[in-house]
Parts: structure tokens; C-alpha cells; sequence
């Protein structure tokens, strides 16, 4: 039933992925001028042109164009970068494992650290926990993820000098970015788990495992979590794509390499084969995240499995 | 299914059930709203508020701290913080305000006909909603910024995109709830012609929620706005915008904290203010469960 539900899960990605290749595509066929003119240097022999203008079939109608040109990208043929002079795929290939640690980290981060704090407060039951949750909550949705990566690097960084200002060697340089993006989000998980938990246990069947002289840890570990995990799944799934948005500024504030800071200084620079290159891995990522979230939760609950087909 | 989402949007939205705690949530709204409204005067009549040329450049007072007469310190070129923070807020409120309305409009016309002719169109629109809806709003803006190119134009419209999906969908969640009432029905059968049904009885009553969204969308627009200005694909120099002055900033973070922190502050109080005079719109309004329908 579960490999059913992934599979035409899965399949659903095919429509979706061709819509946005297609918009990528695009992008520098919308823009203005030539569109060979977006795709190379300034200054480049006749014979270079001609080269790139058989390569895409820059000559042919459009739908042609794009299946040449996708069909390059499954070859692992990105194009050539017109600032950086090299291979796009080069670049991903060089850039994308630090996107993945830190997204991982601040996904790891927001999961654990959320539930544990959601499980404190929700078998302490503090209103001064409650409502210094929300208050995180309101502050991690409003306050600009770059603001917050500058404070933390004036504070943590150069005042205290616990970890370093910038790049990405070490652990010690991921502690500030994943703490930065996973500011909102450990609050938000820690509240929903907290509701969550709290629902679960006004349910008879608690009320019966008490009565049975079960110790509440056990009721608390065995019982309540398993229930209570469903909605938290469900705000994790819904916080992967969001993540990836935080990484993306994240990473440009702390100069950490990374598809995200790469695609930003080639959007400044109108590198237009690296933006595509990186936008498209970034919504690959994001589609990837929302499907392994959608399994999983359609793993724990039976319902969505037989709702959802 | 409804049992999750339900604990997931009473997690976010509960809090306020006690008197005691509706009232310090409207306390908080009268704040909020006020600083918002002072806000705006503060941006219309900039010219005569700041106290120095925001351009104005000193280059032998360059990086001086917070003190008299600059009360917000100088930038490197010497600029006064004080008279730039101001005059951003020009830029970032009518960015983000042109965008939200441009959205809106767009938004509620896919949403209004997606709901009311349903079928293929219905489907195809909320097909491509739902595609963008899983993309966090910095990549689609960034996707626009692409094509359009860096500037304030094309944030605007980035900014405009990147939040038509809420609007569109939200748009549409009402008017099918709508279309169900008796009196859509008896207006129907008394012979009313669609688009007399859609403009007099439908959006009107629609509108409320959409408005509501809109004015907390203007939030968002604002960091984004910042966002894109701090990464330099927004206002261009010498335009003074919250974004681009903290994105100049960052060459001098040790020596001059101050031209990155005070412009932080006002976007975040702001984003805040905003917040809270929405929730409290919502709960004045009493339009919570029409908006969470979407």
C-alpha cells in the first residue's frame, strides 16, 4: 500500500519538474535581446557563437530549444559559466555539498531541538514557556533572516569570538547559520508538539493507561508520542522548502559556498547559465523534500494513504 | 486529516482564549496600529522630517557612532543613518504596497473566476497555485528577479508573484463557500447574470478576508523587499532602501554596527507592528475560520 501511495506520489513529479525547467527555460528567451547574447561572453569569436547556436539549436523553434536543452542537463551538460569560465555542473557539483550539510543541520536542528522543547513544556505545562514560544514564533516569521545572521555574527562571532565570522571550514562555522534558520522553526515544531501532545492526553485510552498503573514515562514515550507525532511531521514537512529559502540568504550572509550564495552573485552578474544550473537543482531540492515529507507522513498515518491516491 | 490541520492552525492561532488575554491582544493591536499609522506619515512627509540630505555625503564625519547631531550615527561615506532609515521607508512601503495591491488584484480576479466558472480553468489555476505554494517565496522572487532583471521594478513584481498563489487561493475558498448560500441561489433563480452575481454578491462579500491576508502579505513584502535589497537585486544606489543600506553596511560591521542594526530594527518592529494589527483585524473582523478554509 505504502509503495503504492510513493509511487504515484513520485509520478506526480514528472508534470511538475517539466513546468518548472520550462519557466527556467525561459528565462533567457523573456529576457531582452538575442538570447545567445545571455548564454556567452562578451567578446567571443563568431566561431564560439555559431558553435553554442548549433548546440541549443538557438536557430529552431522553441520547443526544440528546450529539449536540447534539458536533454544536455541529463547528460550532466549545464552549460558553461560566462563569468566563472567553467562548467556549470562543475560548480553545482562543488557548491551543492555545502548547501545539503547545512540545510541537513538546520533540518536536524529544528527537529530535535522543537520536539524537546515541545515535550518539556507540554509535561511541564508552563504558561511562561507558552508564551515565550509564541514569542519566538512571532519573531522568527517577521524578523529578516539576514538581520538576524548579521546580529549573530556581531555578537556570537566578534564580541565573544565562539565561532568564526565566515566560510565553512569545520563544524564550528555551521553552528551560527543553523542557528539562524532554525530559530522560527524550533518554536513552531516546539509548539505543535506541544499542542499535539496536549490533545493526545485528554483521549480515553490515556486515561485507562494511567488507571492500569503504567509510569508516565512510558505512557509519555510509548503511548502519547507516536499520536502526537503526526501533526509535527506534518509542520516538518512543510518547513523543508522554507528551510531551503533561509539557507539561501543564510549562506550569502555568512559567505559560505553553496547553490544558494552561488546563484545570487550570478543573478548580480547576469551569469544566466549558472542561474538556471542553480535554480534548477534549488526546485529540485524543494520538490524532493516535499515528496520524502508527504511519504513519511503517509508512512506514520494510514489515512492519507487511502485519501490521497 | 482535519484533526492535524486543525491542531497545527490552533497551535499557531490560539493563545488569546482568556478575557484577560483578548484584552492585552487588543492593547497590543492599538499599539501596533499606531506606530503603523506614524510610520506612514513619518514616509510621506520625509522631506520635512529628516534632518539632513539622505545623499548628502561627508566624507571627513564618515562611520561616526549614534550621537549630536547624528542621532543614528553616520555610514561610510558619512551619510546621516538617521535621514536614510526615514527615506527607506518610502521605498520599502510602496515596494511592498504596489506589489500586495498588484497581487491582490491579479489574485482575487484568477481566484474570483477559478471559483465561480470551476471545470478546466479551475483546475489549471489552482494547479499552478499549488505548484508555487510549495516554494518558498525568496525563490520565486529570485526567479522573477532573473528574467526582469535587478532593480525596483522588478522586485516589485517579484514580490507581486511570489504571494499571488495565497490570493488566488484564498480568493477562490470564498467564493465556493459562497456559492452554496441560499441567497446566491434565490439571486440565480431570479434570473441575475453571472457577472452581476460575481461583482455585486460574491466578491463583496469575499472581500474582507482577502483584504485582511493582504495587509499582513504587506509584511512579508517588506522583508522580501529587504531581502532582495540586501543581496543588491533591488533598490540600486543612491536610492536609500532598508536592504541595500545594511547590504553597504556589512564592509563596515565592526567599525560602524550601527548602519546595520538600526535599519534591522525598524523592518522588524514594522513586520511586527504589522502581525499584530492583522490578528487583530482578524479577530475584530471575526474571519479566522473563513481565512484558514483556504
Amino acid at each position: 500500500m505504502l509503495l503504492r501511495y510513493i509511487f504515484f506520489r513520485a509520478l506526480m513529479l514528472i508534470p511538475v519538474s517539466i513546468s518548472i525547467s520550462v519557466v527556467i527555460f525561459l528565462i533567457v528567451h523573456l529576457l531582452p535581446g538575442d538570447p545567445i547574447d545571455n548564454l556567452i561572453r562578451v567578446g567571443s569569436s563568431t566561431e564560439d557563437r555559431k558553435t553554442l547556436v548549433l548546440k541549443y539549436g538557438l536557430d529552431q523553434p522553441l520547443a526544440v530549444q528546450y529539449f536540447r536543452w534539458i536533454g544536455a542537463i541529463f547528460q550532466g551538460d549545464f552549460g558553461e559559466a560566462i563569468v566563472l569560465r567553467r562548467p556549470v555542473a562543475d560548480l553545482i557539483a562543488q557548491n551543492l555539498p555545502y548547501s545539503l550539510r547545512l540545510g541537513g543541520a538546520a533540518f536536524a536542528f529544528s527537529s530535535i531541538a522543537g520536539i524537546t522543547l515541545g515535550t518539556i513544556s507540554a509535561t511541564t505545562r508552563s504558561a511562561i514557556v507558552e508564551i515565550i514560544m509564541r514569542g519566538f514564533i512571532l519573531l522568527g516569521s517577521t524578523v529578516p533572516g539576514f538581520w538576524l545572521a548579521l546580529l549573530m555574527i556581531l555578537f556570537f562571532a566578534v564580541q565573544l569570538q565562539w565561532f568564526p565570522v565566515s566560510g565553512a571550514k569545520g563544524w564550528s562555522s555551521l553552528v551560527l547559520p543553523v542557528l539562524t534558520i532554525g530559530f522560527g522553526g524550533v518554536a513552531l515544531v516546539a509548539r505543535v508538539t506541544r499542542v499535539a501532545l496536549l490533545d493526545v492526553r485528554r483521549e480515553d485510552f490515556v486515561t485507562l493507561l494511567h488507571a492500569k498503573g503504567l509510569p508516565s514515562r512510558t505512557i509519555l514515550f510509548r503511548h502519547l508520542m507516536p499520536h502526537a507525532m503526526l501533526p509535527v511531521v506534518t509542520i516538518l514537512a512543510l518547513r523543508i522548502g522554507w528551510i531551503l529559502g533561509g539557507a539561501v540568504t543564510v549562506e550569502f550572509v555568512f559567505g559560505r559556498p553553496g547553490l544558494g550564495s552561488l546563484l545570487i552573485r550570478a543573478i548580480g552578474q547576469r551569469d544566466y547559465p549558472v542561474v538556471q544550473g542553480c535554480l534548477l537543482m534549488l526546485a529540485l531540492a524543494v520538490m524532493l523534500g516535499t515528496l520524502i515529507g508527504d511519504v513519511a507522513q503517509a508512512a506514520m498515518d494510514p489515512r492519507i494513504r487511502e485519501t490521497k491516491k | 486529516m482535519t484533526r492535524i490541520t486543525d491542531t497545527i492552525a490552533r497551535a499557531l492561532s490560539g493563545f488569546r482564549s482568556t478575557p484577560m488575554s483578548r484584552a492585552f491582544g487588543s492593547w497590543l493591536g492599538k499599539i501596533a496600529g499606531g506606530f503603523l499609522a506614524l510610520l506612514v506619515l513619518t514616509a510621506i512627509f520625509a522631506p520635512w522630517i529628516t534632518p539632513f540630505d539622505y545623499a548628502a555625503q561627508d566624507l571627513t564625519n564618515g562611520n561616526a557612532p549614534p550621537g549630536w547631531p547624528h542621532l543614528l550615527g553616520t555610514d561610510q561615506f558619512g551619510r546621516d543613518v538617521l535621514s536614510r532609515v526615514i527615506y527607506g521607508a518610502r521605498t520599502s512601503l510602496s515596494v511592498s504596497a504596489t506589489a500586495i495591491a498588484i497581487s491582490i488584484t491579479v489574485g482575487m480576479t484568477l481566484g474570483a473566476a477559478a471559483g465561480y466558472f470551476g471545470g478546466f480553468f479551475e483546475r489549471a489555476v489552482m494547479t499552478v497555485v499549488d505548484l508555487t505554494w510549495s516554494f518558498p517565496d525568496i525563490l520565486i522572487a529570485l526567479i522573477f528577479v532573473a528574467i526582469i532583471g535587478p532593480g525596483l521594478t522588478s522586485t516589485t513584481f517579484a514580490i507581486a508573484i511570489a504571494y499571488l498563489a495565497q490570493f488566488t487561493r484564498l480568493t477562490r475558498a470564498q467564493i465556493v463557500r459562497l456559492k452554496q448560500e441560499t441567497f446566491i441561489e434565490v439571486t440565480i433563480n431570479l434570473g441575475a447574470k453571472p457577472y452581476h452575481i460575481l461583482l455585486k454578491h460574491l466578491l463583496p462579500n469575499a472581500i474582507a478576508p482577502v483584504i485582511v491576508v493582504g495587509m499582513l502579505a504587506i509584511g512579508d513584502g517588506i522583508v522580501l523587499e529587504a531581502t532582495l535589497g540586501f543581496f543588491g537585486l533591488g533598490a540600486q544606489p543612491p536610492t536609500p532602501s532598508w536592504g541595500a543600506m545594511m547590504s553597504s553596511g556589512t564592509a563596515k560591521l565592526f567599525l560602524s554596527p550601527w548602519v546595520i542594526i538600526f535599519p534591522g530594527v525598524v523592518v522588524a518592529v514594522t513586520v511586527i507592528a504589522v502581525n499584530l494589527f492583522g490578528d487583530e483585524l482578524i479577530r475584530a473582523l471575526d474571519i479566522r475560520d473563513r481565512i484558514r478554509d483556504s
